[in-house]
Order: C-alpha cells, then structure tokens, then sequence
C-alpha cells in the first residue's frame, strides 16, 4: 500500500550526529513515506537508537536536518515541536509506562495533556485504545502486574493514544518470546493497515525485520552511516557486501 | 435541514421529526474536534426522534480512531433506542479502522474495580501492619549488619577498601565546606544571640563557655549528623535502592557475595570514620563563629575567648561527643542501606525509601542523642 503512496513525510538530510567528539552517524539521509513501516537496522551501537533519538527530537544534530511533515524539528520553536510531538508517537525499549499509574492513567495522561476533552469521554478513548491492543478491561491493573508482552501492548496503546500520524518503535520485540513477538507484530500490521500510521522501527529482530519490513535502511559502526538500502529480501538475496551478508545470515563477522 | 461546521467536519441533518433521518458528514473527524461532534451526533435521536437513521461519510476525507469512536457510539445510542441505524459510504480504509475497534470492548466493565477508599479501621490496621513488618526488617537487618561487621573485623581484608575510600571521600570530604559553613554560622548565631542577654549582666566573656558546651557536647554531632543524613543517607538509599530494581542486587546474590558485607559494610565503616572528623570541624568551626562575634562585637581578645573557650570543656566531653558521632555514624548509614534494600517497585519505590532513609535516619539521631543525654549525666556524676 505504501508503494502507490510515494508521499514523503519524514526526510532526514545529512544528519551529523556526535556524543562529544566521537561522531556517531555522518551525513545520513533518508526519507519515509506517508503509511510504510520503514526499518532501521543494524548491530549493536551502530546508531540505530541515537538516530531514532534525532528523528524524535530529544537529540540535537550537530548537522543535517529532519523534517517532519513539513516541519524542520530541529530547528523549530517550543510551540511548533510541542504540536509535532502530538503527532508522533513513541514506543521505547522497556516499555517506559510509569510505574505509579494505572494503565488507564498511563493512556489517558497524554488526552489530558493535548485535548479539552471531559474525563467520560477520556475514559471511553481509554476504552477504545486497550481494547485496540487487546487489553480491555485491564484499565486499572498497574504495569507492574502485567507480563513483558501486555506492557508492551500498554505503551503502544498510550503511544496511540492521540491518534499519531506516526508512530516510532525501539527495538519493540526486545525480550519477548517468539509467540508474543508474533501477536505483536500482528497487532502492529494491523494497526498499520487500519489507520495508515506511518511506522519507523529500530530493530535487529530478523523474524519481524521480514514479516513486517517493507523498506529498510542498514547501519554500520564503522561507516557510521548507511551501508544498505531496499526491501529486506532485495538485501537478503542481492546483496554483496559481507557486512549485510552476515546481518541477514546470523553470521559472526 | 440544519448545517452545522465544526473546526474540522460538516455535519448536515435531513429529515423531519418521527421520519427517517439523514446525516451527512464530510471533512475531517478526529479526535481535535470529537467532543462538539458526539455532542452533535448524539442529540439527534433525541431531537428527531427518527424512524431510522442513515449516517453518509462519503465525504470524510480523514477519519481517526477517535472519529471512528464517535460512528460507534451513535450506532449504540441508536440501537439502545431502538432506531435501526446504517453507516453509508464507508472507504475501504476506514472501514479496516473501524473493524479494527472491538466494540464489546467499549462496554466491557474493568476486571478490577477502581480502588475504593478503605476506611480508618482498615488504614489503621494496614497502617500498624506495615509498621510492625517494617520493625522485623530492620531487627533483621540490624542483626545481619552486625555480623557482617563482626565477620569484617575478624577477616579485615575482606573489606573493600577502596569502596570504604570513595564513600569516604563522597559522605566526608565533599561534605565538609557545608559542614564547616553551616558550623560557622550556626556559631555566629549562637554568640550574637547570647551576646545580647549576657550583655546585660556584663558577662560577655561567658560567651565563649555557652558557644563551646553547647557546640561539643550537643549541637556539633546532632548538626553534622543531621547534614550527613541528608547527604549521604539519601544517597546510600537511592544507590542500594536503584540496584535493586535494577536486578544488580540479585546479581550479587547469584555469584555468591553478601549484599550487606559487599554494599552496606563499605558505606556503614566509611561514614564511621569520617562522620567524627567531621564533627570535630564542625565544633571548631562553631567556635570560631563565637571567636568572630567575641572579637569583633564584645571586644573580647583572641587569647582570652580562647582561654575561656579551654576552661570550659573537658576532655571527657569531647571523647563522648566523638562517641555519639560514631553511633549517630552507624545510625545513618545503617538505616540508609536499609532503606535501600527494602525498595520494592521502581522509580516511586526508591523515591520513598529515600525520604524514608532520612526521616528514618533524623529520629533515630535525636532518640539516640537522648539516651546518651541520661547516660552521660550519671557517667559524669
């Protein structure tokens, strides 16, 4: 569905990216179009999450730029990022619900944060959005008594909870079991298809890299950059360079 | 025939009362304008009251779960009036959305009900039950500190020195320029205020014996334990209570080591050691604010408030007011690991237990510092 739509609304032009003087990422540029689930690959300490980190803007580049539907976020105003961010949603690795919340409380925090809405009607999204992701009635258990895969499913409730044009994921499947990681890639899809949400992963998790990934970009720690770009069969199969080869094999370098 | 524009949407009723109903919608509906929506929506059947109601979205261009939200309920709030309802011209993609929308899960009541207030028998029993744990935790602690202890002292290169260092310097050195200004100013205090009383009776030169009795036997330990309390107590807390959410402490656990001889024995031996030399400072540097008032307000010399300041303290008080030190010492830091370990959840818990470690830590100074009062009048007497 992606493919018809060749509508960019993420474009990332020549992003620079240092922790002090160690440069991690130098001159990335890539674009995402509107509805594709766009991945980052790579191996550990690549850049794939300091990249993310610089797309959502809790990262300043050193250079380059990303624009986010048409917004230039890292040099936009307070006010101008304030009303990004509420288009874009985001699921961290360890789930990041708090943990003095109940999951109704974690879903409803950003409702009551960005809309007017009255508390019955914020309840009643509530509703929708764990029923979305397979939760209902859970509204208030605290995340401390759910397993790894439900509060998974919580923060991407509370990641859609307003409705995102786009949704970011770190590294989602990290510490789940194969069947859970299944279910959730099913919800994801589904997601995706249902509401056209733009979808940026960061992954290394080969099984969902293929059932999910409709374009892919690869990063390396000593290109400190992109090595790879296409779908992830084109990389699997047509690919030359060892260090993709390797990625796609489950191979030690 | 009404039209009504949101920010967003059209909405656009046709039909009579008690004929069918027509509601065309078009724009945008989303969650930025969902409550004038379902106001809008949801006052039809009432106005209406319609035979069937026919909702066209041919002309929505954008259509949000929370839009979808809105069609759903109005197709509730029909079916539980009984107008039968139909959805028109739904694209194939908001259809995908609103498929995706489980509506039972809409009605369905929390599996557990919101948690009700108990009342004042149950948070008093909760509240004594929690108490009593909370004692069998620190008998249990104490007594395991204490054999680690005794384990250390028996087998002194067990302990971790270089540990004992750092805590040394981090509750120590890093805490004397607020001891020593805290000290000082508290000695300042102290001279002024007596200053003005014993004026009176031209007894200033008696400045210097309040400031120094009051200083080393009371205030020196009390204030500085109380500062490391809230320096290094804490922080004892946050750092074993962090580990622990963390798994770290179950990783110590699992290669074999005693949590409390590995995290707590380091800390509880450094803050003995540095808590007393910090009292010291912290009595000189009292005096010192006595010296400043005495020299500069009461025109006392140097040599006399000195000479004075001599006369009035015995060694004995000094030797007891290091003693107190060293318990207040164990106290804080003892009660501050404690705390640590008994984190339970994860950022909220180790928040709590910090504050605990520190009001902990503050009571038992003064129930400590009042025993020692009775004591010592009988050792002296």
């Amino acid at each position: 569905m992606a493919s018809s739509n060749r509508d960019p609304v993420i474009i990332v032009e020549g992003l620079t990216a240092r922790y002090g003087d160690v440069t991690i990422l130098e001159d990335v540029s890539f674009e995402v179009y509107r509805g594709e689930r766009f991945m980052i690959l790579g191996g550990s300490g690549c850049g794939k999450s300091t990249l993310l980190k610089h797309m959502i803007g809790l990262l300043q580049p050193a250079a380059g730029r990303v624009v986010i539907n048409g917004v230039d976020i890292t040099r936009a105003d307070g006010e101008t990022l304030h009303r990004v961010r509420s288009q874009i949603g985001v699921l961290f690795q360890a789930d990041a619900l708090f943990g003095s919340m109940s999951l109704a409380e974690n879903v409803a925090l950003p409702l009551a944060e960005y809309t007017d809405l009255p508390p019955e009607l914020i309840r009643e999204i509530v509703r929708m959005k764990l029923g979305l992701v397979g939760l209902a009635g859970y509204d208030n258990h605290m995340p401390s008594e759910l397993s790894g895969g439900m509060r998974k499913r919580a923060g991407l409730a509370r990641a859609m909870a307003l409705d995102p044009s786009f949704l970011f994921y770190d590294e989602p499947w990290a510490g789940l079991d194969p069947v859970t990681a299944a279910e959730l890639d099913i919800l994801i899809r589904s997601l995706n298809e249902g509401i056209g949400t733009t979808m940026v992963f960061v992954t290394q998790e080969l099984a969902s890299i293929f059932s999910l990934g409709q374009r892919v970009i690869m990063l390396h720690k000593d290109a400190r950059g992109i090595i790879a770009r296409g779908t992830p069969q084109e990389l699997r199969e047509t690919s030359t360079d060892p260090r993709v080869n390797h990625f796609f094999n489950r191979q030690a370098d | 025939m009404a039209e009504i524009s949101g920010a967003g949407y059209r909405l656009r009723v046709e039909g009579t009362r008690g004929e069918e109903a027509t509601v065309r919608l078009a724009g945008r509906l989303a969650l930025a304008d969902l409550r004038p929506l379902m106001a809008e929506l949801q006052a039809i059947p009432a106005r209406l009251e319609p035979r069937r109601i026919t909702v066209d979205v041919s002309g929505v261009e954008y259509l949000d779960s929370a839009g979808a939200l809105a069609l759903i309920e109005m197709e509730n709030l029909s079916r539980s009036r009984g107008i039968p309802f139909e959805l028109l011209g739904v694209s194939e993609k908001d259809h995908g959305l609103l498929c995706l929308i489980d509506r039972e899960a809409l009605q369905r009541p929390p599996l557990r009900p919101e948690s009700e207030r108990p009342d004042i028998v149950a948070k008093l029993g909760e509240l004594a039950r929690l108490q009593y744990r909370d004692f069998l935790e620190i008998m249990s602690f104490v007594g395991e500190l204490v054999a680690a202890l005794a384990y250390c002292l028996a087998h002194p290169r067990s302990v971790r020195g270089d540990e004992v260092k750092r805590y040394m310097k981090r509750a120590g050195a890093d805490g004397l320029p607020i001891v020593a200004l805290i000290s000082l100013l508290l000695g300042l205090i102290m001279a002024f205020m007596s200053s003005l009383q014993l004026k009176q009776f031209g007894a200033n030169l008696y400045v210097a014996n309040l400031v120094t009795i009051a200083m080393v036997r009371e205030l020196g330990p009390i204030m500085t334990a109380i500062i490391v309390a809230g320096r290094s107590g804490s922080a004892f807390a946050a750092e074993i209570g962090t580990m622990v959410v963390n798994d770290e402490v179950n990783a110590l656990v699992t290669m074999g080591f005693d949590p409390i001889r590995f995290l707590a024995v380091p800390k509880v031996l450094a803050a003995m050691i540095v808590v007393p030399i910090l009292t010291i400072y912290a009595d000189f540097f009292a005096i010192l604010g006595g010296l400043i008032v005495g020299i500069t307000g009461l025109d006392l010399t140097a040599f006399t408030y000195i000479q004075q300041t001599k006369d009035s303290i015995r060694v004995f008080d000094f030797a007891t007011s290091l003693v107190k030190a060293v318990v207040f010492a164990a106290l804080i830091a003892g009660i501050g690991c404690q705390r640590g370990f008994q984190v339970r959840g994860g950022a909220e818990g180790v928040g709590q237990s910090t504050t605990s470690a520190v009001v902990s830590a503050i009571f038992l100074i003064i129930v400590a510092d009042s025993a020692f009062a009775i004591m010592l009048h009988y050792v002296r007497y």
